[in-house]
């Protein structure tokens, strides 16, 4: 009842571990069943392995956190060669997350995964936390259309594009993404934001704003994805803040097809099991029998 | 062994000093010195957990020293024996204690008191002889919870107790084997170059600020000579030798 269909890709359930608060999956998976998951994304990838942001890299707010990160990863290549079997084996749909500071690296990266056996791609034009290359892609639908043009000439896989909210228009920003070949788009990546130790006198973060999440964005996300799924003809797939089945449930309703949970993986591990299970039940009680029949109800 | 997450029952909640309080919880787990756990208040107006050190552990329960410093030590002050508290652990390495009958010095400063307790009475058990230095700001506390066999040296910056000032004035790593420290970085980088400086092994628990506790989300990294390490699962124990202590 709970199946959904992403991209001719099948989803046991719409409910999908988000880039970044999930690693490749190890940890969580002494907590419980990670079979029990429509899919995971991978902690964002690039093809260079990156040491991510010095200094502190967190910050707790009310209802959510800061994170500055800095898209710390192994690179491609140890992923493909330390990561993906393991992934592979959880029998849940695997999501690379793709991101990288030039074009160039972008494409190289694009092509390594798409010679994987990942099952799609999420490209992340949308991190606010790395400085080089000098260009955040995710902001101005130029750039955004340029970087993805070349990655989707090197992928065949299901290629799905993650939005910034800090896009200058969020609406132009997923219009344009469709028409440069995006089979699908999720949205949204973190908020920039910032923070400041008042007695040191100093921003809290070295890059001085770093990156909004947790259930304070989430009805800023909701009406991001409400807006975009109005625009475009490819699946949506939300995120921002999901707490709880009934955000999960109100984000398909306007107009996603499957969400991602993030943040609040941190404060309970088993998270996305109650968002799964509630959202069944909540489907049998008001008589839903599918996740399409629910989609986009408003 | 895996981390378990539940919902556990305050045993106990009790000051022990100004602003030091213990909780006992009920937690059936094997901990090592120096693991954690983070711990939350259900419908907390705080949002993330907040890591915590094993500061007395059995088989059927846990036990914690924690400082108020902020709102969310401040909600656990603030619990009862019978409420619930939500609990994942145990986390982290620990300390290695797997040698015996060695000359050891356990160092602390502050808070940082709290994992090297459960640490020395474990270096007793193997036959080791064990130093404690504790340095504190005012007035000392739980120094004096330690089996006497531990020569105990105590150090109050205000001069309330024992030595006047800092505790790495009257330590001096020659006369020891190995070497284990907790407290607040500026005091740990004294302590670690101290040990590096005359070739003892120098063992470092490290803090940082955490959000998933267990190695998925890269925001508690130090740095080290072999790159940016994970506090919570690479750590918090790190050799002195390659971490790269700033401040
Ligand atoms: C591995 C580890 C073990 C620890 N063991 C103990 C212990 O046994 N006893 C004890 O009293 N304290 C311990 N601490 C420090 C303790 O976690 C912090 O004092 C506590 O999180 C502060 O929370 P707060 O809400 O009172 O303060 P606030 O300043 O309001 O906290 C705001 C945010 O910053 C984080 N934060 C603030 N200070 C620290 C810090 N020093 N380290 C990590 N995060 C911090 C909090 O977790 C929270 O996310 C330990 C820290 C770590 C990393
Ligand atoms: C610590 C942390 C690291 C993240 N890393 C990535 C990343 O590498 N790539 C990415 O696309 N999004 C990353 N994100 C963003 C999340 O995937 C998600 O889009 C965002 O946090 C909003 O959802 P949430 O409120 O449910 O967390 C990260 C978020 C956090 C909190
Ligand atoms: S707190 Fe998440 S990796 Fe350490």
């Amino acid at each position: 009842m709970t199946e959904t269909k992403i991209c001719g890709i099948n989803f046991k359930n719409p409910v999908i571990a988000a880039s970044g608060t999930f690693g490749f999956g190890r940890e969580f998976s002494q907590a419980y069943d990670l079979s029990k998951l429509g899919g995971i994304c991978t902690k964002g990838l690039t093809f260079n392995p990156r040491q991510g942001n010095k200094g502190i890299r967190c910050c707790e707010t009310a209802s959510g956190m800061i994170n500055s990160v800095g898209l710390q990863n192994p690179g491609i290549q140890s992923f493909l060669d330390n990561d993906l079997a393991f992934m592979s084996s959880l029998n849940t749909v695997i999501i690379a997350n793709l991101s990288g500071s030039s074009i160039q690296e972008y494409v190289q990266g694009a092509e390594l995964l798409n010679s994987s056996n990942v099952d799609m791609i999420e490209l992340n034009i949308s991190c606010p936390n790395v400085k080089e290359g000098g260009m955040n892609f995710g902001i101005k639908t130029q750039s955004a259309a340029q970087v993805l043009g070349q990655v989707r000439k090197a992928v065949s896989k299901p290629l799905i594009v993650k939005l910034s909210p800090n896009a200058e228009d969020i609406v132009d920003m997923a219009v344009t993404c469709e028409k440069n070949g995006a089979d699908g788009i999720s949205l949204v990546n973190t908020f920039k934001a910032m923070a400041i130790d008042i007695y040191k006198r100093k921003p809290i973060f070295k890059n001085i704003t770093a990156g909004l999440s947790g259930p304070c964005i989430k009805p800023i996300a909701l009406r991001m994805v409400y807006e975009v799924s109005k625009a475009v003809n490819i699946p949506v797939i939300g995120m921002g803040g999901i707490s709880c089945w009934q955000d999960a449930v109100e984000f398909i309703m306007a107009g996603a097809c499957a969400v991602q949970i993030g943040t609040m993986n941190f404060i309970k591990p088993d998270i996305c099991l109650d968002i799964i299970n509630g959202i069944e039940t909540f489907m049998i009680k008001n008589n839903f029998k599918s996740i399409s029949e629910m989609k986009s109800i408003i | 062994m895996p981390y378990e997450y539940l919902k556990s029952n305050i045993i106990l909640n009790c000051k022990v000093s100004e602003d030091i309080f213990e909780m006992k919880v009920e937690f059936k787990s094997n901990t090592e010195p120096g693991q954690f756990f983070m711990l939350r208040k259900n419908d907390s107006p705080t949002f993330l957990s907040r890591p915590l050190s094993v500061y007395y552990a059995d088989k059927e329960t846990i036990s914690f020293l924690y400082q108020v410093k902020g709102k969310g030590t401040q909600l656990f002050s603030l619990m009862n024996p019978g409420e619930k508290i939500d609990i994942m652990g145990p986390l982290g390495n620990s300390f290695s204690t797997a040698f015996c009958g060695k000359k050891t010095a356990v160092i602390s400063g502050g808070i940082g008191i709290a994992p090297m307790v459960y640490l020395a009475q474990e270096l007793l058990k193997r036959d080791n002889s064990v130093d404690f230095y504790c340095g504190f700001k005012g007035m000392p506390y739980c120094t004096d919870i330690l089996d006497k066999k531990i020569k105990v040296f105590v150090s109050s910056q205000e001069g309330v107790a024992g030595h006047h000032g800092l505790i790495t004035e009257i330590f001096n790593p020659s006369a020891y084997e190995n070497v284990m420290t907790c407290g607040p970085v500026p005091m740990m980088k004294i302590v670690a170059n101290m040990c590096k400086e005359k070739n003892i092994p120098c063992q470092v628990s490290m803090e940082q600020h955490m959000a998933c506790g267990m190695g998925a989300c890269l925001v508690c990294t130090c740095e080290t000579e072999h790159g940016m390490k994970r506090v919570c699962k690479d750590g918090p124990v790190f050799d002195g030798k390659e971490l790269i202590m700033n401040d």
